[in-house]
């Protein structure tokens, strides 16, 4: 690059060096903004955990409880309905549940629970965050926005926008009717 | 110094604002010696409206402030106090919501009107980026506009766009939650939603809108004849013979334009301020509920095409971003426009049939695909489970699929359809 001689190289060194040190300063600047738009210190302490009584749900219901301002799901499968969730195999996307969607000790699961008769879900679509509707009488989740379907053990079927299976949270049994939704320790 | 140079012919008051301030220049240069084609027709009427409009929505909203409260627990609430017990506060807000649908349409036809003349072509490519860079801020406006009143339908409607940027791979979680500053949409949402609604959006549209027009001023409007007019200027006064002065003959054209919108607008905003639920969606009149997504969620009519792509497209390796790709092509591309169209003539009217062909395909895919997204995937039904290939699939799915790749091939193959087309020549003049 030829420089005219009319230019004063130190003056325009002078004049490239402020630019820079005022434009890093710019930057450094922005910092603080874009870092007050991320979740406040009170909205990353409401994701606790939560217990929830499991006495009162007969088979085939469904209850909905707030955890981190998302849904969760507690579905009591029948006898039935966890039968049928083998014969949607071939219907799914992911039969073998190797989908990283559940907590590792869940994972080859194809029930995707501790225990056969409780399903535990977030009750988020892995498409764009719609709630999915129970169907009871076809034994599925339905997303009522983009129309993906999830089987009982919330895994996605095939040809459905949604990609994955639905999150399944950590979660302990405090006792054989209390669980405590989002962490897998007992002190929570 | 410059300033004692300049002549100000103007006396009294003018004269002295004149000697300070370029008052009569600017009027000059925009207005009364801004010399417009004279062949207008009815397309030309909403770039004014859109400015209209635009007023409207600035000056309804400044009176809907007073009495919003922009926080989860009480904007709903708020909002409804604004409809039943500040004085007029149904009018003003039936104005902005109203005006909210009528935006969108004065600006599509405003776009329909470019599409036809070539509006968008050499030497008005800026003012054609511009314009497309104010649809996006209008897109997003109306998109953190509808999250406000906190009904099922802003709650879940921002989910699902938020999410949207989930997608884009890598940093789309954190992305996400950036936006939203939180885990969920929650109050924390809603706040920035408040702000970035009423203040930062409308900053940038205005600005954006001032270099619109000071762009269209330096190279001149373009015509249904898509002739350049300042090719043929009088010998002596030196203004375009084709030409007449914005003010008075365009002004009161236009004025006369407002007229009949205003009698259209008016009837909406009296006699039918929800359009069936296309303008206000029934479930919006239920509180927000971040435990149950209502059972039929579709965007208002405005995004519907686009939201008609997303959902068209299926997820490729277990992702989504595809369909939102493909969603925010669908309206980037329009950028390019300047450059996909190789056609010897500018407008419709010398154009031969492939440029009116797809052209045509291209609206209707446009209006099939807005029908589509206001609509479930079912709507159709399935196809019979022995048809080959989309065997027992939703037809309406399909639908979208076939009329996306139809809105996508208008661009794609624009350089060549309308290299090839058979134009007629272009006059010198223009045809009145």
């Amino acid at each position: 690059m030829s420089t005219p001689p009319s230019v004063n190289r130190q003056r325009r060194n002078l004049l490239v060096g402020t630019a820079a040190a005022g434009g890093a300063a710019g930057l450094a600047v922005a910092v603080p903004f874009v870092e007050s738009m991320q979740p406040s210190e009170r909205a990353k302490a409401m994701g606790a955990p939560v217990e929830v009584d499991i006495s009162n749900i007969a088979p085939g219901e469904q209850k909905t409880l707030e955890w981190q301002g998302k849904p969760v799901w507690v579905l009591h499968r029948t006898r039935a309905q966890i039968e049928g969730i083998a014969k949607s195999d071939e219907l799914v996307v992911d039969p073998g549940v190797e989908q990283a969607q559940q907590p590792s000790s869940l994972k080859g699961n194809k029930l995707r629970s501790e225990k056969p008769e409780f399903f535990i879900a977030v009750g988020v679509c892995t498409h764009l965050g719609c709630s999915p509707v129970y169907q009871q009488d076809q034994d599925r989740f339905y997303c009522p926005c983009h129309g993906s379907k999830f089987d009982l053990a919330g895994r996605v079927y095939k040809g459905v926008p949604a990609p994955t299976n639905l999150v399944v949270p950590k979660y302990t049994y405090l006792s054989d009717t209390k669980l405590l939704i989002g962490t897998d320790k007992k002190e929570g | 110094m410059a300033a004692a140079d300049k002549i100000v012919t103007t006396t009294g008051l003018l004269g002295w604002v004149d000697e300070r301030f370029p008052l009569t220049k600017l009027f000059r240069e925009h207005m009364s010696e801004y010399y417009a084609p004279k062949n207008f027709n009815f397309f030309y009427f909403f770039g004014a409206l859109s400015l209209l409009v635009l007023v409207n929505q600035i000056l309804t909203g400044i009176f809907l402030t007073m009495h919003y409260k922009p926080d989860a627990a009480s904007a709903f609430a708020s909002v409804e106090y604004i409809m039943r017990e500040v004085n007029f506060g149904w009018l003003i807000r039936y104005m902005h919501s109203t005006g909210a649908s009528a935006f969108f349409i004065v600006v599509y036809l405003h776009m329909f009107r470019g599409l036809i003349y070539g509006s968008y072509r050499k030497p008005r490519e800026l003012i054609w980026i511009f314009g497309v860079i104010i649809f996006l801020m209008l897109m997003g406006e109306a998109f953190f506009g509808y999250l406000l009143p906190w009904g099922q339908m802003s709650f879940w409607g921002a989910q699902v766009i938020v999410n949207l940027f989930g997608a884009v791979p890598f940093i789309g979680p954190d992305l996400s939650v950036w936006i939203r500053g939180d885990f969920v949409v929650s109050d924390a949402t809603l706040n920035r939603f408040f702000a970035f609604h009423v203040i930062a959006l409308p900053l940038a549209i205005c600005g954006l809108v001032a270099a619109h027009i000071m762009a269209l001023h330096e190279v001149g409007s373009n015509n249904p004849d898509g002739v350049e007019i300042k090719k043929t200027k009088d010998p002596v006064t030196g203004h375009p013979l084709d030409g007449i002065p914005f003010h008075p003959y365009y002004t009161v054209k236009d004025l006369f334009g407002v007229s009949v919108f205003l009698f259209v607008f008016c009837t909406v905003i009296f006699f039918a301020p929800e359009m069936g639920g296309y303008f206000l969606e029934a479930n919006n009149f239920i509180p927000a509920n971040p435990m149950q997504t209502p059972a039929h969620i579709a965007p208002v009519w405005y995004f519907t095409p686009f939201y008609s792509i997303l959902r068209a497209v299926p997820p490729v390796f277990e992702s989504q971003f595809p369909g939102v790709a493909c969603m925010g092509l669908s309206v980037m591309v329009f950028f390019l426009m300047p450059w996909l169209d190789r056609g010897a003539v500018k407008s419709i009217r010398y154009r031969g049939s492939h440029f009116k062909t797809w052209l045509t395909l291209f609206i209707v895919s446009l209006f099939i695909l807005g029908y589509l997204g206001t609509q479930p995937t079912d709507v159709w039904g399935r196809f019979g489970e022995g048809v080959p290939f989309v065997g027992g699939a939703e037809r309406a799915t399909w639908g979208a699929r076939l009329f996306s790749v139809v809105y996508f091939l208008y661009f794609i193959l624009m350089p060549w359809y309308t290299r090839w087309d058979k134009t007629k020549p272009e006059p010198t003049r223009v045809t009145g």
